[in-house]
């Protein structure tokens, strides 16, 4: 089997390997199988890992090859966050609840990479139902960050992220709900993108809060990511949200000069709480930018602290409606001893369920409840419509926003899993692009104390044009991204 | 609400019924002080002037979809119940709905 050099290996390259027959895709799989088996014990990224599937997925995609019929993902062994559907594979959501379903149809995104006859080597581990930021919250699995394994990953997405990172495949799709691709990314040292709330399909997509989740790429790239988007993005009937706009070309509208692109620091992302050597490495990343020839100036987004307490009134809420359905009777895991069928329901939820997602089931109940729904639901909808508007201002005059994508660098397992308050500060600066539904990205700005910083953009509605360049043109500019763990 | 806030058991009990989810009594204590805590920090918003503001459900605009009414594949019977945890023929198996 020939042997391939996988930790330093994008999308980009391996299409330039497969397209010259240089490497088979069979050959490609295997060595990634083959570290898969050799580093899981360390990282634990995976939930499943789909080695026949794979196996015969290359194959397809050799045939393919050998055609000249391929497309940019064909052949590409990638990972699925495992609350993706993807037929007759378990889709498990790293919930009890779920451990044991098998979906019998695929998300729309899964067709779309089964059309171009990627691989998918297996599915990624997350937070039970993508609720939490540091995959602690799995039932399943424990991941560790590649680079500190006493350390988190970050999360919901933190299979994705650490999966890319330890290099156990070439891409990963997440999703992002609060942060749950960009702050992994920052902590893992990837590059994770939220793309504009309705531009991919969540269809097939386990929903948690559905005017928040999104799904979005994890990669070792700004060029990959953009290839991804490219691949997934776009109208899908199944998804009543689904946005039904031109693409545009993603990838041939990256470019490394920035003169005169309008760039606005929000001072209201540099706060107490962030850590000194977070709040330098985006300082340091300021000047790359200024170097490149950006416009850049400071911005003032006043209505940011209130997006916290935004998110976790309706994220819970919603969560409480779309997990309503998890009662034992239809799929997924049923406490079958009860005396009574509403004993049943209830004992299969109490069992099934892990104490965050519980925590945010009774949270949502209670503030969608009579008596409390105008001063908790509908207030914070209203404080949505006024965050939403300020980033709509900002942006009639900067190009994009740069701030930190984390205040922190991976934190220790089991440091801040007793105090759900401490955990959901990791979001703070990830949520308020989901409130206001606009897209975002984190690429590696920098290493503290030999762990990754994540330097993040975020762009208006529908502007991932410009949020690629900024992104391709710092990410030129500096090596950030070609550091790697010695896992 | 600008005052902490102080659920009682009662609350985190009527909660658990509503939302299914069964619950010894420390587990509803321990919720009593989480979800306090959290609805605490979410006063926050009490500062914000909404007046006349408009809520915000989604960020985009959503117009509801249709399509027109023709025959499409879907989903065999057999494949919609693969999961089903107590299955009888073509049918979920539950426990009596009135007894």
């Amino acid at each position: 089997m020939k042997s391939v050099n996988l930790e330093t290996i994008t999308i980009a390259e391996a299409r330039r390997l497969l397209d010259n027959k240089e490497v088979s895709a069979l050959e490609l799989t295997k060595n990634y199988l083959e570290r898969i088996k050799t580093f899981e014990k360390n990282i634990d990224a995976y939930v499943t890992v789909t080695e026949d599937r794979a196996l015969e997925d290359a194959n397809l995609a050799d045939k393919r090859i050998g055609e000249g019929t391929q497309t940019n993902l064909t052949g590409i062994p990638m990972q699925l966050k495992d609350n993706i559907c993807y037929s007759g594979i378990p889709t498990t959501c790293s919930s009890k609840m779920l451990e044991n379903f098998v979906p019998p149809y695929d998300a729309s995104i899964s067709t779309y990479l089964k059309n171009e006859n990627s691989v998918l080597l297996g599915k990624g581990n997350l937070d039970e139902f993508a609720m939490g930021s540091s995959t602690e919250n799995s039932a399943l699995k424990l991941t560790k960050n590649p680079w500190d394994t006493s350390r988190v990953p970050g999360g919901s997405s933190g299979g994705p992220a650490a999966a890319v990172a330890a290099s156990e495949c070439v891409f990963s799709l997440g999703s992002d709900t609060g942060g749950s691709i960009r702050q992994p990314a920052s902590l893992c040292g990837v590059v994770g993108m939220k793309p504009t709330y309705g531009l991919v399909s969540r269809f097939g997509l386990v929903a948690f809060a559905s005017s928040l989740d999104q799904i979005g790429p994890l990669t070792k790239s700004v060029e990959d990511s953009a290839l991804v988007l490219q691949s997934i993005a776009g109208y899908d009937s199944r998804d009543s949200t689904s946005l039904d706009v031109k693409i545009p070309d993603y990838v041939s509208n990256l470019t490394t000069d920035l003169k005169g692109f309008r760039i606005g620091i929000p001072k209201e992302y540099f706060i107490e709480g962030i850590s000194s050597g977070v709040e330098k490495s985006i300082l340091d990343a300021i000047e790359v930018l200024k170097g490149l020839g950006a416009d850049v100036k400071e911005v003032s987004l006043p209505h940011t602290k209130y997006a916290l307490a935004v998110y976790y009134i309706i994220a819970p809420s919603e969560a409480s409606a779309n997990l309503a359905r998890y009662d034992g009777v239809k799929y997924g895991f049923s406490e079958k001893n009860a005396e009574t069928m509403w004993a049943g329901f209830e004992n299969t939820r109490s069992n099934g369920f892990g104490p965050e997602v519980k925590r945010r089931i009774m949270l949502g109940a209670y503030a969608l409840s009579a008596g409390y729904y105008d001063a908790y639901y509908l207030k914070a909808q209203k404080v949505r419509t006024l965050i939403r508007q300020e980033f709509e201002d900002v942006f009639k005059n900067v190009d994009v926003l740069a701030m930190p994508t984390s205040p922190t660098t991976a934190f220790k397992i089991g440091d801040k899993i007793d105090d759900p308050l401490q955990m959901y500060l990791n979001d703070i600066f990830t949520i308020p692009a989901n409130i206001a539904g606009i897209p975002g990205i984190s690429i590696p700005a920098g290493l503290v104390d030999g762990l990754p910083v994540g330097l993040q953009f975020m762009a208006g509605t529908l502007q991932e044009t410009n949020l690629f360049k900024a992104a391709y043109a710092y990410e030129q500019a500096t090596d950030w991204h070609n550091q790697t763990p010695s896992v | 609400m600008s005052e902490l806030t102080d659920l009682s058991i009662e609350e985190i009990r009527q909660i658990s019924v509503l939302t299914r989810i069964a619950m010894t009594e420390d587990e509803l204590d321990v919720m009593r002080t989480q979800m306090s805590n959290i609805l605490d920090s979410v006063a926050i918003l009490n500062e914000v002037d909404t007046e006349g503001v408009e809520p915000t459900g989604h960020s985009v605009n959503i117009k509801s979809v249709m399509r027109e009414d023709k025959r499409q594949d879907s989903l065999t019977q057999d494949e919609t119940l693969l999961n089903a945890p107590q299955r009888d023929g073509s049918f979920i198996r539950i426990k009596a709905v009135l007894e």
